[in-house]
């Protein structure tokens, strides 16, 4: 059965459309209750939402893309069964690329969105030990960075999509395009690491306090963004393979494996984390110790200690032995507790230094959240539709099929 | 300490290999042992073994070591010697963590070695029968244990399966603590008489 063809089932098209109408009426009601408001307060909270939310879900795609190009790389097979799912995940990263640079851009370029610390006069750290801080923090800079970022990452997302798509149409035993994609994952990963690696998180998140510093800040973000993207990954081949006896191909292995690389990120995630965390508390230089001042002592306290157990201590503790990495109830438990666990943590990343100790979790931002998860259950399952979920001709198949984890 | 007598084959390679474990179990022979010169992924399915039990062992490990270090150095730095450095607690948590977390890793890896030794019967001295000496080199080798009566039927079903070669052999089916070559000679020579 390698020829497999996906239909959207009725039931996953309408939650996908309604969940992405709640999302589009709480972002008129956002536009009028909130953004038109004569409250400071309130047009902080409409953007701060729409920036942790754009990022988050543009992150959470881009990890696909990541996780096919270090896998092409490596030239791993076990991957290959289920490739279809990231790479149409991978497929989609620019819609989400545009609603990102779209917010991005507004932010920097309108007045009083009071998001950005850096753009409001007396504010832009002429101070800073470092002159190419200000160099960095600069509404061309960044308008710069963002748009060739951003346009850069939709390219390859699509690019490695269509490159598996024409493999399909090569005859049997054809290694040509299979050398194409090595390479353009080559350049994907140079990409990623000059940018989500790097410079991006500083730049769009860091930059929120803008005297505050941390080297360790986009390694956090990356493992942050690509533990919850395996989990999205996860919870996809689930739904395929048990719920609608798609991808019969998909064994107890390729599960385990996502599985492995879910507690094994997970634990990345807390060692990046912590390391970023003990430093500040035990050098307890004010500078550095603002950052967590408000999120360990003041109003974000609670987000603090969520955090640490749903994104630690329940991946570690429930994904340790192996017979739940290959039960499909209980590791798709743990993928939608880490994900829920990664959005309050680039929630707790944004929040703090938006709109400070006024913290909501109202309607405007489970809204907000709701019309992305459609948007992406929307996207990724259109995008399933198009071609074979099963890729055809590639060189790495068998492999794949006979792997044991 | 027993002496026992085997079917032995030889095969050359792992595809043979395979077919042959499960032919070989369909009969209902009882296999001794398989000897590769590298780890045949899948094998260990194909042979029926159960899964280890070596995880949860290193996980006992780990959680001992966790407990060493945080109860240890909190009873040193709040109950024995309590010392102010900088004005941080007397248990600071954070600070401990780096410690912990290597004792853990110790506990549980050097652990894990010494159970896996055990389970293995490997250690310096103790010394098993080679069945063929290139089983370490380029060929899979498969021990059958037989007896009297079926020794010559085994052997001609293992020939059957594909093997390159096949022999019987009489030789010590445990470990043993010692020189390699003489014990062994010596042990079957009394055997013999």
């Amino acid at each position: 059965m390698l020829n497999q063809e996906f239909k959207i089932p009725a039931k996953l098209k309408t939650t996908s459309l309604a969940l992405l109408a709640i999302g589009v009426i709480t972002l008129l009601a956002g536009i009028f209750l909130l953004l038109m408001s004569k409250d400071q307060m309130d047009q902080t909270r409409f953007w701060a939402s729409l920036l942790t939310n754009s990022i988050f879900f543009l992150l959470l795609c881009l990890a696909s893309v990541f996780i096919l190009s270090a896998t092409s790389l490596a030239q791993a097979a076990w991957i290959v069964t289920f490739r279809r799912i990231p790479e149409s995940i991978g497929s989609v990263v620019w819609v989400f690329a545009l609603i990102a640079g779209i917010i991005l851009l507004t932010l920097v370029w309108t007045d009083n969105t009071n998001i950005y610390a850096w753009l409001q006069d007396g504010y832009n750290p002429k101070n800073s030990l470092n002159a190419l801080k200000n160099i960095f923090l600069s509404k061309p800079f960044f308008t710069i960075w963002t748009i060739l970022v951003l346009v850069l990452w939709s390219w390859f997302g699509t690019k490695i999509y269509q490159l598996s798509i024409q493999q399909d149409k090569e005859k049997k035993g054809d290694t040509k395009i299979y050398w194409k994609n090595f390479n353009v994952s080559a350049g994907f990963i140079f990409v990623f690491a000059l940018t989500l690696a790097s410079t991006i998180p500083w730049l769009w998140i860091m930059s929120l306090d803008s005297h505050w510093f941390s080297t360790m800040f986009s390694w956090y973000t990356f493992a942050s963004s690509f533990v919850s993207g395996m989990s999205l990954i996860l919870i996809w081949m689930v739904y395929l393979k048990k719920d609608n006896q798609y991808l019969d191909i998909v064994n107890d292995e390729h599960i385990h494996d996502v599985g492995k690389f879910m507690f094994a990120f997970s634990i990345f995630w807390t060692y990046l984390w912590f390391s970023q965390f003990m430093l500040i508390w035990y050098a307890n230089i004010p500078e550095e110790t603002v950052y967590f001042q408000i999120r360990m002592n003041g109003p974000y306290k609670i987000f603090f200690w969520v955090n640490i157990v749903l994104n630690f201590v329940a991946p570690i503790l429930i994904l340790m032995p192996r017979p739940t990495k290959r039960n499909y109830f209980v590791v798709t438990l743990v993928a939608v507790i880490i994900l829920l666990g990664h959005w309050i943590d680039f929630y707790q990343m944004v929040m703090p230094s938006t709109v400070k100790e006024n913290w909501h979790l109202g309607w405007y931002e489970i809204g907000i959240v709701c019309g992305f998860i459609g948007l992406v259950i929307y996207l990724v399952s259109n995008k399933l539709t198009k071609a074979p979920l099963v890729p055809q001709n590639n060189p790495m198949m068998k492999e794949s099929i006979i792997h044991i984890s | 300490m027993s002496i026992k007598k085997f079917a032995v084959a030889v095969y050359d390679d792992e595809a043979v290999l395979f077919p042959a474990v499960k032919k070989v179990r369909k009969a209902g022979y009882k296999i001794h042992d398989v000897y590769t010169p590298f780890a045949v992924h899948g094998l260990d399915v194909a042979l029926g073994e159960k899964e280890s039990d070596l995880h949860v062992a290193g996980f006992i490990y780990g959680i001992t070591g966790t407990s060493t270090a945080l109860g240890f150095m909190g009873w040193i730095y709040t109950t024995d010697w309590p010392q102010n450095f900088g004005g941080k607690p007397f248990f600071p948590l954070p600070a401990f963590i780096p410690i912990t977390f290597e004792l853990t890793v110790l506990f549980a890896a050097v652990g894990m070695v010494l159970t896996f030794c055990y389970l293995n019967q490997i250690m310096p001295g103790v010394k098993k029968h080679i069945f063929d000496k290139r089983q370490t080199d380029d060929k899979f080798v498969m021990a059958i244990e037989v007896n009297e009566e079926n020794a010559a039927e085994t052997e001609a079903f293992l020939k059957s399966t594909g093997a390159e070669e096949t022999n019987i052999q009489i030789a010590e089916s445990e470990w043993w603590y010692g020189r390699f070559d003489k014990k062994e000679e010596y042990e079957i020579q009394q055997q013999l008489v």
